[in-house]
């Protein structure tokens, strides 16, 4: 037994050894990098630290899965790092916490990043109540991916530019599968997705949420004719009611099981590399569709951008950084690393960019893209979408019951912010 | 024959039992071998058609698990060391000494088990907060200090310890720690034995409390570092499985390599009421 | 170490020191802490500005009982209780039996592999069953296409998610209660059961009147142990289904950790775990209750 206290020395000498970290001359940085471009910005640091000697980066990647409680738990432990890639609809919730440093000063003493240069939509994301809290990274705007073979054997030598004519058309390809006894899906809608539910909400007018955003607004006019036309995928079976039924999206994709899907930059690349060599020439990207004759149809300026932590001891090494992977080369640089699309204009001149055919469709797509309202409970709100989706996808309730279950669960989750304005508390 | 058919069926039984228990198992090893892509083929394969080491290489070099694992060989370490010291003198307390308000104490301590973990888990952070371990492995470990179910079982052994060699040691001159180091300890092996491999399983598989107090990658424990991985690489499947094999082996050989000791820990410790 | 007592009180409290401090000092306070906490409204606002924690009474309560979501994880759980519950314990006990009996052979063998689930990390076997349940590529439907049935999609059906999870839960735990049960089969005396034959008693009487009253303290306590265990459902909705699909495998703690750690209601939260703390503490007077009945 004597041996055990021995190895409870041990380990108590090893546990304290764990804790002590071995004093750095340089500056050390932290960067929390999420999901993709956590792994990929790897590439980018070495350049950095070659033009900034004296300051190193601590890069962290996180899943995007686990990102939203990992900051807030890093939040509420005081452990955030000095720099972190923030989802851009979820900076509101983090200036409520007073976790953000406001960028203005910086960006006005710099040389390399210049804010109109930025698309409007995007840029607005980041500016709360006047305040500039975060620099885009990167820009996120959804189209559509599809596979243009099947349009045209279906009669259509392009997407359609109409959410009528995209209903004929997914007629027209379904009658044409199961004349050849098989089931396909011409539209993939996955029911753990809220970004077209919301995408159509904005083009019908927006409006999600009324009285100055304190209440839900889902069963107004706008998003009520949104969300039927989403319900039709689901109940002419265009698109599939269940998540477990497209297991493999880029699978499906090759088989021809599914032939149109809302999706992001990223997956030119994944598209690239999982869709069937035999299928490589047959698929396309184009802007959204639209509800009335103004193409393209509205689009969400989704993405992430680079903020700076109010608690970091080390901000001028951080906002080099910040500027860094802001500057239009390196923007350019990311892109060919990760396919993400640059949220500059000048970045966009880069021959290539200009001459990458998919890409063509993102561009024409940032031309309209509306953000998407400033409260720090959106994340929630949106999450719940997701199980609403579900809902009227499994025809489990009827589009009007749902949006006015929706609501009074979005009341519920605006009641404090609700509470703060009724007593004009500053927060 | 007739005899042997009742022998036949109940061994048949146990076997195929057997498979059910095994064959997740062994699948995960198999696919953790094969070629990238091979696993999610149809039909399923059981065995690898050329084997490969490339996903574990890949889960070392690129993803860091080897510090995963060094992390939680030193926390699952700690807190079965530390927590066996406490709880078997908690125990010990508990069943040799007479004092006022032992029975109602250890009654309201016992108690204490229908208190589901998690809710705990956020206050318990926020305290460790303000005395600054979060992020650290003593704001891993602390936690496990202690066990109620263990002090249990403990006391449920040490009880049936004669008195007569407690008495017989303290008229031999020794100290009360003194018998509690020569006299309990020894005796209670067997339920130390199966306590030690308890609470390193536990801790070892432990999921919630380290994904909560870990912020930082680099001190992420094994299951989280899975976890993680999980988020990330959905369809890397032979990776995953790689990954789940690392978690689980050292338990597993570990639980083989003393089953002797921990079965007759059970055994002995029983549940005597 | 010299550690002459003055009585036998300040030695015992000197064992028991270390152990009660860290009880008291990382479980009794959390827990009164969570208990005020579950009084206001702390949430991701008071994160930010401590001054706008209010003070809300029994309203977070009253809040629980009126959110659908809680019902249905109420639901769940307490399907995960009663089904998966006696199922596990059954398991454990048939296997028990099994490998006590005398024509059972390679006892160790069977009772390590039998084992073997219990070791294994959640996460890292939720991997393997969660490819296991695909309904394409999965081995069981692989398995039961020879049978002739059709793909069944078991984590992607409302209807079948949860028995997917208990079947998965009860393959993983029923080793452990499979070893309480066959210590206290070994306790039994060989003698009360050579009697019982030399009078002629079946097999079947002698499991009746001699076995199972003889294992009823055991019993007792794996069914608690077990209850109490599966009310705390977490883990393997949380690794493989998120509580989906259409929030079927919704469990009471998912939803407490969601609420807390994903949203940061933490005072909703809170309640919420009291709440169940208040359920399991029913089932438990009641389970007691009736085993008194029964002696």
């Amino acid at each position: 037994m004597r041996n055990i206290f021995k190895i409870f020395l041990l380990s108590g000498a090893l546990l304290f050894l764990s804790c002590r970290h071995s004093a750095v001359e340089q500056t050390v940085i932290k960067f929390w990098g999420m999901g993709n471009e956590g792994e990929m910005v790897r590439q980018l640091i070495p350049e950095f630290e070659r033009q900034n000697p004296g300051i190193k980066v601590e890069l962290q990647q996180i899943p995007w899965t686990a990102a939203h409680e990992k900051l807030l738990t890093a939040f509420a432990g005081g452990s955030l790092p000095d720099v972190f890639q923030l989802g851009n609809t979820w900076i509101p919730e983090f200036t409520v916490l007073h976790s953000l440093e406001p960028l203005e000063p910086y960006v006005q003493r710099s040389s390399l990043i210049s804010l109109p240069d930025y698309f409007e939509g995007v840029l607005k994301t980041n500016i709360i109540d006047s305040v500039l809290y975060g620099i885009p990274w990167y820009v996120d705007t959804r189209v559509v991916f599809y596979r243009r073979d099947l349009l045209q054997q279906a009669g259509y030598s392009s997407l359609p530019k109409t959410w009528d004519e995209i209903l004929k058309a997914c007629e027209a390809m379904q009658k044409k599968s199961r004349a050849n006894g098989k089931t396909a899906y011409p539209f993939f809608l996955p029911t753990n997705e809220w970004v077209p539910a919301i995408a159509l909400g904005m083009q019908s007018g927006g409006h999600f949420l009324k009285e100055d955003n304190t209440k839900g607004n889902f069963s107004g006019k706008e998003f009520k004719r949104a969300f039927t036309l989403l319900s039709r995928f689901y109940q002419k079976e265009y698109s599939p009611s269940g998540m477990q039924l497209i297991t493999n999206m880029y699978d499906a994709f090759s088989d021809g099981l599914i032939s149109m899907y809302i999706t992001g930059p990223w997956n030119i690349g994944e598209f690239t590399r999982r869709i069937s060599p035999a299928h490589q020439n047959d698929w396309m990207t184009a802007p959204l569709p639209s509800m009335d004759s103004t193409f393209p149809g509205i689009s969400l300026p989704l993405g992430t951008s680079l903020v700076m932590y109010t608690k970091s001891t080390k901000k001028e090494a951080a906002w080099k950084f910040i500027e860094f992977l802001s500057s239009t080369k390196q923007s350019i640089e990311f892109y060919k690393i990760t396919g993400n699309l640059p949220p500059r204009r000048s970045a966009w001149e880069d021959s290539v960019l200009a001459t990458n055919r998919y890409i063509r469709a993102f561009y024409q797509q940032l031309q309209r893209v509306e953000p998407l309202p400033h409260v720090a409970e959106w994340e929630q709100i949106v999450i719940k979408l997701q199980l609403y989706v579900e809902y009227i996808a499994t025809q489990t309730l009827s589009v009007d019951e749902a949006l006015k279950r929706y609501d009074a669960e979005v009341d519920q989750m605006l009641e404090k912010r609700r509470w703060l304005a009724e007593h004009h508390v500053k927060q | 024959m007739k005899r042997s058919l009742p022998k036949i069926f109940l061994n048949g039984l146990l076997g195929i039992i057997a498979l059910t228990s095994l064959i997740p198992v062994l699948w995960m090893v198999s696919a953790s071998f094969m070629q990238t892509g091979e696993a999610s083929s149809f039909p399923p394969p059981f065995f690898p058609s050329h084997p490969t080491f490339e996903h574990y290489r890949a889960l070392t070099e690129r993803l860091n698990m080897g510090r995963y694992f060094l992390n939680s060989f030193i926390i699952a370490s700690a807190v079965t060391l530390v927590s066996l010291l406490f709880n078997s003198m908690a125990g010990f307390a508990f069943a040799k000494y007479k004092f006022p308000g032992r029975d109602k104490l250890f009654r309201v301590m016992l108690s204490g088990m229908v208190v589901p973990a998690q809710v705990t888990m956020l206050p318990l952070f926020l305290m460790l907060k303000t005395f600054g371990v979060v992020n650290t492995y003593v704001g891993a470990i602390i936690p496990g200090l202690a066990s109620i179910f263990g002090i249990f079982l403990i006391r449920q052994f040490a009880g049936s310890i004669p008195d007569s060699l407690i008495e017989a040691a303290r008229m031999d001159g020794a100290s009360e720690f003194k018998v509690y180091r020569t006299v309990i300890l020894p005796l209670c092996r067997p339920i130390l034995y199966t306590l030690a491999l308890f609470t390193f399983m536990g801790t070892w598989n432990d999921f919630m409390w380290p994904l909560i107090i870990m912020t930082d990658e680099t001190n992420y424990t094994l299951p989280v570092g899975l976890a993680n991985l999980m988020g990330e690489h959905v369809l890397d499947l032979e990776l995953m499985m790689a990954g789940s094999v690392v978690t689980i082996l050292p338990v597993l050989l570990l639980f083989l390599f003393f089953q002797r000791h921990y079965v007759r820990g059970l055994m002995l410790g029983g549940v005597k009421e | 170490m010299s550690t002459k007592f003055e009585n036998k009180t300040t030695a015992a409290w000197f064992f028991l020191a270390p152990a009660m401090a860290a009880l008291a000092l990382f479980f009794v306070v959390p827990v009164l802490s969570a208990l005020i906490m579950s009084f206001t409204d702390f949430d991701i606002y008071a994160l930010g500005n401590l001054d706008v924690v209010r003070f809300m009474g029994f309203k977070n309560y009253s809040r629980i009982f009126e959110t659908p979501l809680f019902w249905t994880a109420l639901k769940n759980t307490m399907y995960f209780v009663i089904i998966g519950g006696p199922l596990s314990v059954a398991a454990s006990l048939g296997t028990a039996l099994m490998l006590n009996s005398k024509l059972a052979k390679f006892k160790s063998f069977f009772r390590t592999v039998y084992f073997l689930p219990v070791v294994t990390s959640l996460i890292a076997v939720a991997v393997v069953w969660r490819y296991l349940y695909h309904p394409a590529h999965g081995l069981l439907n692989y398995a039961l296409s020879w049978f002739g049935v059709a793909p069944i999609d078991w984590l992607g059906n409302p209807d079948l998610a949860m028995p997917a999870i208990i079947i998965m839960a009860v393959w993983k735990n029923f080793g452990y209660n499979m070893l309480i049960f066959i210590a206290g089969l070994q306790n039994i005396p060989d003698d009360l059961y050579e009697a019982a034959h030399m009078d002629g008693a079946s097999t079947w009487s002698q499991f009746k009147d001699i076995t199972l009253p003889m294992l009823t303290p055991t019993t007792v306590f794996v069914v608690m142990i077990t209850i109490i265990g599966y009310f705390q459902l977490f883990a393997e909705p949380y690794v493989m289904t998120q509580g989906g699909p259409l929030n079927a495998t919704m469990s009471i703690v998912l939803l407490m950790y969601e609420q807390g750690f994903r949203w940061w209601n933490m005072g909703f939260a809170a309640a919420i775990a009291f709440v169940l703390f208040a359920v399991i503490l029913i089932f438990s007077l009641i389970q007691m209750a009736i085993q008194r009945r029964m002696q």
